[in-house]
């Protein structure tokens, strides 16, 4: 296992610099100059300009930039913001949590509720919560996200006014940031007050869960719905296999075949497809972060691209890609635990 | 009384083409400690026999049959939860593909012991002990070391004396064997029927062997049944059938045999098992056969009685009063 996760890691230094090389460049392909959009509308002169260009080292050739910009990356040091002038990495870990603990929820929710309507939806082929099931999964799939979170504002937040509209918690609690996770920072703050009817329960938990469910809901759709036929589909694959039959010829229970003989082996492209789509959402999650006001690094991205906050955008996609690559290699050692084959090659 | 009994058992496949019958007018009579062999080619429908006694055939297959009775059990109206008690215990298979045949994610040794505890209730201690037993009784080297195996681990070879060893772990009664050598090695195919014929011997247990193979039914069988696109064509004892064959399929089948041709050229039927769609008016084999008569191609042949091996034939040969004369 330990070769194994090393010969891994070394695959991440070609990755590391090859997602360097394209986030620095892509930025500068990009049509635009930081320095006019930092001097804003009004004219400015051209040794000003000259002046600017060569404080933020512009005026160097791209090769000798590059080279500066991975010094300072492999000593830790991002670059800062030109627009709020503060390190990129500590904006990048002042912001992470909020799209983590999103993302982390609707993940959850994904699987715990797209695995086992895959299994039921596999074991009742052709029936009707089969059908129900996938063109409900086939609906949410292809819903358009934005129009998706409206709707459940107007339901939600509207008409039963069950949650709020936006935010990670409501004005009124402030408390020490911990964790950076709400739901567990609001815990240790204290003063919550449990209710068996929970439209009492009151205090700072109950004010991030609220306001953490509809983002949640809206940002698990997808993902459920692909988890959901991903797995119906491998479940049905599996169980037209060999070895089930030998399972059901031994006299085992229904359930033991599913749950034990033909789950395990189906979970592993499963696996494969929630490893990607958290990978997706850490990148952030650009529509309902923007519409539910999250504060997060996909909102904090879109932003720095508009603004051509060169520093923000190449760093940030860079730590980006790191976090999908660590998540490539938890699967990847996921894979290992659920699949003996590869284990052992 | 007999250990199995099956009467006239039909097996109907419901297709996007239409009804498909793979198995017609099954019969088999087993005592206890037979060996049996069910001989044809693919697409006789001998697996499918089998699996539908076992109850393993998908929901889109129709069974019917007027007895299909196993050790004093009705298989026709028996519920789902009484038919797990008795397959995989007393009444056990055990497949072609050995590689495919275990679950890829578990250890021989959990897939075997799961049998024990599921049948027998053993605890922990006993199911390692008997697993270890098993093993060496299906002739495994190193039980110890590889209980904790997978699948792929082993050869295909191996992996077979692993499912037999699951098979008869809980000292079934009957154990059906389909092709349980075709996917395998000659070396290895020879040493996996030994085992067989050899456990049959010890545990005294009935043992149906389907094959395709003659070779295999002449070193292991005593009563041989021969198959044709769904129907048994002939059934006698082993020596009686290899000598006197009364079906004309049954004869071409023993003429293809490499060790007893007569000529340079291999002898071999001519055209396939019948499809879905070119089913014969007459006699299933008429297509194929060289004595056919106008009546074989127009009706259908009854079945004959005990002294021409129960041969489905208008014309049966090799008969006493021929050979008297």
């Amino acid at each position: 296992m330990l070769n194994f996760l090393l010969s891994r890691l070394m695959t991440f230094i070609p990755t590391f610099i090859g997602v360097t090389l394209i986030s620095f460049s892509f930025i500068r392909v990009l049509p635009g100059d930081p320095i006019i959009v930092m001097a804003g509308e009004r004219g400015m002169s051209d040794e000003r300009y000259a002046e600017l260009r060569a404080q933020f080292g512009f005026d160097q050739p791209l090769v000798s930039q590059y080279w500066d910009y991975m010094t300072g990356v492999l000593q830790g040091d991002l670059g800062t913001s030109f627009v709020t002038k503060k390190p990129v990495f500590d904006e990048f870990f002042a912001l992470f949590p909020a799209t983590l603990e999103l993302s982390l929820c609707a993940i959850t929710l994904a699987i715990l509720l797209g695995i086992p309507a895959g299994v039921i939806a596999a074991i009742n082929r052709g029936k009707f919560f089969d059908r129900a099931l996938m063109s409900s999964a086939l609906v949410g799939y292809s819903m358009p996200i934005f129009w998706w979170a409206l709707l459940m504002i107007i339901f939600f937040s509207g008409w039963l006014q069950w949650t709020p509209v936006s935010g990670r918690i409501s004005l009124m609690y402030f408390f020490d940031d911990v964790t950076g996770f709400m739901l567990i920072d609001s815990l240790l703050a204290g003063g919550n007050s449990i209710s068996l009817f929970p439209f009492e329960a009151d205090g700072p938990f109950f004010s991030a869960l609220s306001h953490l469910v509809l983002p949640t809901i809206v940002l698990a759709t997808i993902p459920l719905a692909v988890i959901a036929r991903q797995t119906r589909s491998a479940m049905l694959e599996v169980l037209g296999e060999d070895y089930i039959r030998t399972a059901r010829a031994k006299g085992l229970p229904p359930s033991r075949i599913t749950y034990v003989h033909a789950l395990r082996n189906a979970m592993i492209p499963v696996i494969t497809v929630i490893g990607l789509l958290v990978g997706t959402l850490l990148a952030g999650a650009i529509l309902t972060e923007t519409i539910f006001s999250w504060p997060g690094i996909g909102k904090w991205m879109v932003d720095s691209i508009y603004r051509r906050d060169y520093p923000v955008v190449q760093g940030g996609l860079m730590l980006i890609a790191v976090m999908v690559m660590v998540v490539n290699l938890t699967v990847d050692v996921l894979y290992g635990l659920i699949n003996p084959k590869i284990r052992k090659s | 009384m007999a250990l199995l009994e099956v009467r006239n058992l039909s097996v109907d496949f419901e297709t996007t083409s239409g009804r498909f019958r793979a198995v017609d007018g099954f019969d088999l009579t087993l005592d206890p400690g037979d060996i049996t062999a069910v001989v044809g080619e693919s697409g006789s429908g001998k697996s499918v026999a089998f699996l539908a006694m076992m109850g393993l055939l998908p929901w889109t297959a129709t069974i019917t049959s007027d007895v299909m009775k196993f050790d004093g059990n009705d298989l026709r109206s028996i519920t789902p939860r009484s038919r797990r008690q008795i397959i995989g215990k007393d009444m056990s298979m055990i497949f072609q593909e050995p590689m495919t045949s275990l679950n890829p994610c578990y250890t021989v040794g959990f897939q075997i012991k799961e049998a024990l505890r599921i049948h027998l209730g053993m605890d922990r201690k006993a199911r390692h002990a008997r697993a270890i037993e098993l093993f060496e009784q299906v002739g495994i080297p190193a039980p110890e070391t590889r209980l904790s195996t997978f699948p792929h681990q082993m050869s295909g070879g191996m992996n077979q004396r692993v499912m037999i060893a699951m098979a008869i772990a809980c000292k079934p009664k009957m154990l059906i064997a389909d092709e349980p050598t075709t996917a395998l090695d000659v070396t290895i195919q020879a040493q996996i029927l030994e085992l067989l014929t050899s456990l049959q011997e010890e545990t005294g247990m009935a043992l149906v062997l389907i094959t395709h193979d003659m070779g295999v039914v002449a070193e292991t069988a005593q009563q041989v049944s021969v198959q044709y696109a769904g129907q048994k064509c002939e059934q006698q004892e082993v020596t009686a059938l290899f000598e006197r064959p009364h079906h004309p399929y049954t004869a071409a089948l023993l003429a293809a045999l490499p060790e007893r041709a007569t000529t340079k050229h291999l002898p071999t039927i001519p055209g396939v098992v019948p499809g879905q769609f070119d089913r014969p008016k007459g006699c299933m084999f008429a297509p194929r056969c060289s004595i056919a008569t106008e009546l074989c191609h127009t009706t259908p042949p009854p079945v004959g009685g005990a002294e021409i091996g129960f041969a489905r034939c208008h014309t049966p040969i090799n008969l006493k009063a021929e050979e008297e004369a």
